[in-house]
């Protein structure tokens, strides 16, 4: 009862993966356990580059439909109903295959205590919310 | 946790009238992210949906109890994992740049994750009930020790009034950094917080305010 709400959508299934066993997830990733977290941020966009083919993993098709028009990891992360690091993974395998490009996050930001964001940016993220 | 009984209805007739997830325009390049962090129940899934162009979506990451993600999958094999769910939501600011809005809890274990989920934040928004101020010292500790830079929003509950003054004492607050009253359901109040935000990064990017 104490955690986040969780709005749905439709299509989602009620199974959840987030309750399921790590061996569920080793099913899903082949095993496979490398994924560069500097490579996927949580708002890299991810664009599909091919269309899925039936022999693919149902996790990479999906990943391709829904990535025809740029979508973060995290939304990924959420239709797919799975932890954002096997999402990385999937997303590694993808790419490394030339299947999907990333467009990752401007490192303009508060990675270290000193730097801050570019101002530049800044400036642009406030006339979107002032045009809200 | 029961997730099952806080599912919203699924069909676009929902109270909140926000869309389900529209697609990004093509032209998209950019990816932002602001965290809104509080205690339970203050009101940041609400913040989300005020000013989110699509309803709320949830999601996850599950760690080790060493703190780190589970890419090893072997090493996740046999051991006891924790998870840590929040909740996004997204605004098209241009046509080349989205703003994701995330709303994470402060709790403790949480913040084992920070480093791998909210590096490169623009910055933060602490949420608090001022009835339940002591929920909300964890996170602005652990924010200073990231370096993140933040805002407090008290979200206004009805609770007994307290002067700005009493709220800066009770949370140690620096007088350089912003405190404003909110009502998380309104989207202008909601929006007005994110403005205040974006605003104090830009004068300490800009160097005319120094850090804290
Ligand atoms: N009076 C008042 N109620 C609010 C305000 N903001 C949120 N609420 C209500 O407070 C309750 C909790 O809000 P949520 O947005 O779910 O809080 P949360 O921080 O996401 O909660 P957890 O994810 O469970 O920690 C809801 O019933 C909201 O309608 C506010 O500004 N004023
Ligand atoms: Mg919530």
């Amino acid at each position: 009862m104490s955690g986040p709400d969780r709005p749905d959508r439709p299509g989602r299934t009620s199974r959840s993966a987030r309750e399921e066993s790590p061996d569920r997830l080793y099913t899903v990733t082949g095993g496979r356990s490398h994924s560069d977290p500097k490579e996927f941020d949580l708002v890299t966009l991810v664009v599909s580059e091919c269309s899925p083919t039936i022999t693919m993993q149902s996790e990479h098709a999906a990943i391709l439909r829904i990535c025809q028009s740029p979508t973060a990891v995290v939304e990924l992360a959420a239709d797919l109903d799975l932890p954002i690091s096997i999402v990385r993974i999937l997303l590694g395998d993808l790419l490394s295959s030339g299947r999907i490009t990333a467009r990752h996050p401007r490192s303009t930001a508060t990675d270290t205590a000193s730097s801050l964001p570019d101002p530049d940016v800044l400036k642009q993220v406030l006339v979107g919310l002032r045009n809200l | 946790m029961d997730f099952a009984t806080s599912e919203q209805p699924v069909s676009g007739t929902a109270e909140d009238g926000l869309p389900e997830r529209t697609p990004l325009s093509a032209s998209t390049t950019q990816g932002l992210k602001i965290v809104v962090v509080g205690g339970f129940g203050v009101g940041k899934t609400t913040m989300v949906s005020s000013v989110s162009d699509i309803r709320p979506l949830n999601t996850e990451e599950t760690m080790t109890q060493a703190g780190e993600g589970i890419d090893d999958l072997s090493a996740v094999r046999g051991k006891t994992t924790t998870t840590i769910a929040f909740d996004f939501g997204r605004i098209s600011l241009n046509e080349r740049t989205v703003l994701y809005l995330f709303g994470a809890p402060g709790q403790e274990r949480f913040w084992f994750l920070w480093n791998r989920l909210f590096s490169g934040t623009l910055g933060a928004v602490v949420l608090v009930d001022t009835r339940r101020l002591a929920d909300s010292w964890y996170a602005i500790d652990r924010l200073e020790h990231h370096g993140t830079p933040f805002i407090v929003a008290r979200n206004d509950f009805g609770g007994p009034e307290h002067t700005t003054e009493q709220i800066r004492d009770a949370l140690d607050l620096p007088e350089s950094v912003p405190l404003i009253n909110c009502d998380a359901r309104s989207r202008e109040s909601s929006k007005e917080v994110l403005i205040t935000l974006v605003d104090y990064l830009y004068a300490l990017s800009a160097g005319h305010v120094h850090r804290p």
